[in-house]
């Protein structure tokens, strides 16, 4: 194995080599070429807007038309983390050039709070400061150049307070956003005192900013009926619509929310678009003008909620052989400021402190810390993949104390018949996809061989060290909040055979829209290019659930199923009445844009556009909506057992990293990926999101750093300072496939499964992998600690740590 | 307010700007092209990455530049390429037709960047074919940041679009006519808000004199940031990136060392080609100086001017005894680099001066130069601590030994005491023992978002061990390849 380093001529064509394998007929490209035919369902049909990405057509928030007399917002946001706000005098804002308006909390018509969940979030200031980049006031200005100048000029006084920053410290002084929530199966103290081994361990892990390229935005426009229609980047516009309704003390129909697409959300736009979007329709019904709204990145980083930092420590009873028997795992969120969604995220991360392993006899305990930092909020995995981190930690740790392989240790632990219930009760379906996918992945990588490999070289390597690790994911699909699990859809046939389908999903990116639009050409046997999507709107499809929890395409993609399948009836009974011929109403079915009734010689056919038009000038709506609720799913908060989720997805990835042990830099080398998406509706799409989901779980746990001063503001606010990974961290050789052949076993769309989240913990196997190579500094005898995210300074200071001082 | 006349998209325009207008909001707000993205504004994050050709004899093609932190006023007389001209009668750019292709967008928000950075790749290749090597794919990429796709499916993409068929149109290279062509734009320094496009250095040096208090401005890579982030009135500009004599790079002599002179105006773009073959090591720093939007448009005058502690080039032109030429109205002085840091953004630099070139000695033919930057990620993100070694080992003792450091200091400083602690000495465990312990007292480093004070010392003392075993082992890898230098 070389590893490169010069920068001579066999160097530079090795390198190059590496590089053609990559272009290569791997699994990659398979998923890449064109697909022809209908592009329904099961296809990999391209993305419904990529022609207008790539042409610069696709329209976002601060790309919409907006009348010549509309005005722009900026924000005044609190300089201080803690504090009570002693005045705010906006005299001098007020008459700044081009300004128009200015607003405080107490111009505020209706609610003041717009807690999504649970109250907590002060639209505006009223007294008390909680974070640094906590909203003051607004300024509406005739540019956003004007009013972001004019912010500048208010007289504000605070009172300023020590702020606390520490979540263990707020956990210890009982200082929480909410309850702390116990689940418990078993006699985990008896496991423990019984127990042969006991490991314990304790980790750091890291928050995330979201970074979507596209900041929070908004356009509002006042209507004729006391009214707002508002086009937002956002993830849950139901949930702006009812706030913006009760901070402008106006019935739920007079507000209209409207997302066509967002430039990324991975739930940063889920209960914190809606501020924006208050703020403004305030603002656009006291002036009467359009307003826009838009953060600009520093002041987004600032104002907006990030994936929660966590603290986790566990102590497991284990055997001879490295299996867990039982214990305890205590997690605890860093919420911010507020409760937002951190009750169902430290939920989550309780649901997944087991990850893909049987704990025994245990019980996982989430604490909720309050901070004085912004309001942490939902992102892509939900506190799922915090509470693996300490699974993963343990299951490393474990392996150095008994001196076996990682993988060995970690298939011990897989739950399995007999071990197959988790410590909140429901039982892993499908558990044995888990050693299928890893045997699997573990012969198609060779794991075994460059594990050898691995070791040899590192033996020879005295600076540089190589790391290889395997890491599962198991991840529960389902809102653990029961009720966001419904969904609807709204499906029009046009008289020319065209069909447009609305839903209550929103398009972030994802695919969704796309994945819609297949799953009703499918129903109506029809080509993709019959069938247009709309935006997303709430007097289309009303009372909608946020596109979150990986669940869009399940509950709408059932939804416009629905749908299309009751109009499929309808136009079938019609048919089978109206046609003179006589059309066989059994077996009657859609497909290639024809009605097809009867088999072989008595087959009958019409074109899909005749049969419309004819059921039009019979009468026959042409109109349906469409409905899904979730079965199954129940838990009860109050014993902490149930079936929180529908079913599990799964995934495993295996990557191999170089570490400088000198400078703490290092390079993912190879990364092979197997991820279960059950049946695939879109192997394309669903590809896209295990790659991009793991990359951006690598930056979570390596690059992105986020970094507050002693007195709670944050220094790391913009992409100079936070850093996502670019081109370059893309591994040089990246495998990515999606496991064939085992449809999901319980009923969800065509046996499909959801991949927006479950990749993004594929991520994991990159901090194992380093921990790996710092390991090898001590033979493999000792598992460094190493907090995330693992930058090159932690990794730097951890291998000091562990080898001793340098020379 | 001035009138300045360009082609966008092969279409000439007029427009009226006030000095501090980007052309991303020159796009955006007054000309309503909305394909081109704000997603940073502060040149980080590629959303806004546009292609701008040169209307000269010798077409150089076209550069990519961010267009949230380029001056409007600098498209004077050139050709603007934005996402929306690419597809022309219905036919979609190769780029454009390989990255959907290749499921190479998914919010689609930072693709128009994406496909502008691979247009001016494309371009290059159709006039000029070569190789797409691994290294010049990631200088197409690296400024553009994509939040959803993990980049394999843009990798793909970029490796394929040149296999697509293609006649390079004629409109890439159309010109203005005379009538369109405005003159350079002048200025009278008295007026409250000018940009001034001097064309000569007398012309330069002038106007230096007349307005001490305007803002100097070649590539805008850091000064623009003071008007989109910290929204500083940026409205007396004079624009050095005409000026004849600090556009040239040539070979002389100074002070009886042979080198090379290079103008102020230079970007690290142009310089490459004299730094490969020179300065191996220095040009691949280029590539992690920045991303190549950067690099087509930042020089190495800015980054002395702007006397960051963190700047990747001068603790290089420390270790490498670079000079810096001062002009005023009245004639020029030639300082040692060393001396013209005074202390934390204070430099020697008069108000009626400028920095107009920079001398760069050759190396002594068995001297050596090391280059290591550590920062949190490899591409496009500024030191945490960068240190430059040069040296000379004669019979296995080491002699003109000149080490400096970036981010270990208010100033880009030399390590004077390590340096001493070396020079002369044996490649030994002892002397690299006593050189770290020397950097104790070189430094004293302070924390802040890029590292802490902690890593910083412990870093730097690394990076002396790893020259020291680069020194001893030197068919050992001691350093990944991706950072190697």
């Amino acid at each position: 194995m070389r590893t490169l380093t010069k920068l001579d001529g066999d160097s530079s064509r090795a390198r190059q080599e590496l590089h053609d394998h990559i272009q290569g007929s791997g699994p990659l490209a398979r998923h890449t070429v064109d697909s022809t035919g209908q592009r329904q369902a099961g296809s990999s049909s391209f993305h419904e807007s990529a022609e207008k990405h790539v042409t610069g057509k696709a329209a976002y928030i601060d790309d919409l038309v907006l009348p010549a007399d509309a005005l722009h917002v900026a924000l005044g946001l609190s300089p201080v983390a803690h504090g009570t706000l002693t005045q705010l005098d906006l005299s001098k804002v007020k008459e700044a050039p081009g300004v128009l308006d200015a607003i405080t909390f107490h111009d505020v018509p209706g609610h003041t709070d717009i807690g999504p969940v649970f109250p907590g979030d002060p639209i505006f200031v009223d007294q008390e400061i909680s974070y640094a980049g906590q909203c003051l006031f607004a300024v509406a200005a005739t540019s956003l150049q004007a009013a972001r100048r004019a912010v500048r000029l208010a007289a504000i006084s605070i009172d300023e307070q020590p702020a606390s920053l520490d979540p263990v410290a707020a956990t210890e002084r009982e200082e929480f956003v909410r309850p702390t929530h116990v689940q418990t199966r078993g006699d985990w103290q008896q496991a423990l005192t019984q127990a042969e081994q006991i490991i314990e361990g304790e980790l750091f892990i890291g928050g995330q900013e979201h970074f979507y390229l596209e900041g929070q935005a908004c356009v509002v426009h006042p209507t004729e009926d006391e009214g707002v229609i508002v086009h937002t980047s956002n993830q849950h516009p139901s949930e702006t619509q009812k706030l913006v309704a009760e901070v402008l003390d106006i019935p739920f129909h007079a507000v209209t929310v409207e997302v066509r697409r967002m430039g990324g959300g991975f739930g940063g736009k889920e209960t914190q678009a809606s501020p924006w979007a208050c703020i403004a329709a305030i603002i656009a019904r006291r002036t009467g003008k359009s307003i826009s709204l838009r953060l600009p990145r520093s002041e987004d980083m600032r104002a907006t909620g990030k994936r929660h930092p966590f603290y986790n420590r566990y102590r497991l009873a284990i055997d001879a052989e490295g299996v867990i028997q039982g214990g305890e795992i205590t997690v605890i969120g860093d919420c911010g400021y507020s409760p937002d969604l951190s009750d169902a995220i430290v939920d989550r991360a309780m649901f997944h402190a087991d990850n893909a392993y049987s704990l025994g006899d245990a019980q996982v305990v989430g604490h909720r810390a309050k901070t004085h930092t912004a309001s942490n909020t939902a992102f892509r995995g939900f506190g799922g993949p915090q509470g693996m981190m300490i699974i993963e930690a343990a299951m490393d740790d474990i392996a150095r104390q008994i001196g076996e392989d990682p993988l060995t240790v970690r298939k011990r632990n897989f739950y399995r018949d007999g071990r197959e219930v988790t410590h909140y009760g429901q039982q892993v379906d499908q558990r044995q996809l888990l050693h299928t996918l890893v045997e699997t992945l573990e012969n198609d990588s060779d794991y075994w061989a460059r594990r050898k490999a691995i070791s040899d070289f590192n033996a020879a390597s005295p600076v540089i060290k190589k790391g290889l690790a395997l890491t599962p994911v198991k991840f529960g699909i389902s809102f653990t909040a029961q009720h966001l699990n419904q969904a609807g859809a709204l499906l029009h046939v046009y008289t020319d055979g065209s069909v447009m389908i609305n839903h209550g999903g929103t398009e972030m990116g994802q695919g969704l829209h796309t994945k819609i639009c297949q799953v009703v050409a499918r129903e109506l046997g029809l080509d993709l290019n019959k069938v247009r999507i709309t935006a997303t709107r709430t007097d289309k499809v009303p009372n909608t659930s946020p596109t979150a929890a990986s669940s869009g395409a399940d509950l709408n993609g059932m939804a416009a199923r629905d749908a299309a399948s009751k109009l499929r009836e309808r136009l079938f009974d019609f048919a089978a009445e109206h046609f003179t011929e006589g059309l066989d109403r059994e077996g009657m079915r859609l497909e290639d844009g024809m009605l097809v009734a009867g088999r072989g010689e008595s087959e009958r056919r019409v074109p899909w556009g005749e049969l419309v038009q004819t059921a039009y000038l019979n009468r026959i709506s042409l109109s349906e909506k469409g409905f899904y609720a979730t079965p199954l799913i129940h838990y009860d908060r109050s014993v902490g057992q149930g079936r929180p989720f529908y079913y599990y997805a799964f995934g495993a990835a295996v990557t191999e990293v170089s570490v400088d042990t000198l400078s703490g830099e290092y390079l993912v080398d190879r990364v092979d990926i197997l991820h279960d998406v059950g049946d695939s509706l879109n192997p394309a799409i669903d590809i896209g999101q295990v790659e991009g989901g793991f990359i951006q779980g690598m930056g979570w746990l390596t690059s992105e750093e986020l970094k507050w001063n002693d007195k709670g503001v944050l220094l790391s606010d913009g992409p100079a300072t936070y850093k996502i990974p670019t081109f370059g961290d893309l591994p040089a050789i990246f495998n990515v496939s999606l496991l064939e052949g085992h449809p999901n076993s319980m009923a969800s769309l065509y046996r499909s499964k959801a991949v927006g989240e479950p990749p993004f913990m594929l991520g994991i196997s990159v901090w194992s992998a380093l921990r790996d190579a710092l390991s090898s500094l001590t033979g493999y005898t000792v598992s460094p600690h190493l907090d995330t995210p693992a930058t090159p300074e932690r990794v730097m200071l951890a291998a000091n740590t562990i080898r001793g001082k340098a020379l | 307010m001035a009138t300045i006349a360009f082609l966008l998209n092969g279409i000439p325009q007029r427009c009226e700007v006030s000095p501090d207008t980007s052309i991303l909001t020159l796009l955006r707000e007054h000309l309503a092209e909305t394909g081109t993205k704000e997603g940073c504004a502060s040149g980080d994050c590629g959303a806004c990455t546009v292609a701008i050709g040169e209307l000269a004899a010798d077409i150089q093609g076209f550069a990519s530049a961010n267009a949230c932190i380029t001056p409007a006023h600098q498209l004077q007389g050139k050709h603007l390429v934005t996402v929306e001209g690419l597809a022309k009668e219905g036919h979609l750019h190769p780029a454009q037709e390989a990255m959907i292709n290749c499921h190479g967008s998914q919010c689609g928000f930072c693709t128009p960047g994406i496909v502008m950075s691979l247009f001016t790749l494309h371009d290059e290749l159709t006039q000029r074919p070569a190789p797409l090597t691994p290294e010049r794919l990631e200088a197409t990429l690296g400024g553009n940041l994509c939040r959803c796709t993990g980049y394999r499916p843009i990798r793909e993409a970029a490796l394929r679009m040149n296999d697509l068929p293609f006649k390079r149109p004629q409109w890439y290279d159309a010109a203005l006519s005379e009538a369109e062509c405005l003159p350079s734009l002048t200025a009278a320094t008295d007026a409250s808000s000018f940009f001034a496009q001097p064309q000569s250095l007398v012309e330069l040096t002038q106007l230096r004199q007349a307005a001490p208090q305007a803002r100097l401005v070649a590539g805008g890579t850091d000064l623009w940031l003071e008007s989109t982030q910290r929204l500083a009135q940026l409205d007396q500009l004079i624009d050095i990136s005409r000026v004849a004599e600090l556009l040239t790079v040539e070979e002389a002599t100074l002070e009886r060392q042979a080198g090379w002179w290079i103008g102020a105006g230079v970007t690290y773009t142009k310089l490459e080609p004299l730094f490969n073959k020179h300065f191996p090591t220095f040009a691949h720093l280029l590539h992690r100086l920045g991303s190549q939007q950067i690099r087509n448009r930042g020089t190495m005058g800015g980054n002395i001017a702007n006397a960051s502690p963190i700047g990747d080039t001068p603790p290089v032109l420390l270790v490498l005894g670079a000079y810096v030429e001062l002009t005023n109205t009245y004639g020029n002085r030639c300082i040692a680099l060393e001396d013209f840091f005074l202390d934390y953004k204070k430099t020697a630099l008069a108000a009626n001066e400028v920095i107009s070139r920079i001398f760069i000695p050759q190396a002594p033919k068995d001297s050596q130069l090391r280059i290591w930057k550590l920062s949190k990620r490899r591409e496009d993100d500024i030191s945490a601590v960068l240190g430059a070694f040069s040296y000379r080992v004669e019979q296995g003792v080491l002699h003109d030994v000149r080490i400096a450091f970036g981010g270990m200091a208010a100033i880009p400083k030399r390590a004077q005491a390590a340096e001493k602690a070396l020079e002369g000495s044996n490649i030994s465990v002892e002397a690299f023992r006593a050189a770290q312990q020397a950097l104790e007292v070189d430094f004293q480093p302070m924390s802040d978002v890029r590292g802490s004070q902690q890593y910083r010392q412990q870093a730097a003392k690394n990076l002396l061990e790893r020259l020291y075993l680069s020194l001893l082992t030197p068919d050992q890898e001691v350093m990944l390849h991706a950072y190697a230098h």
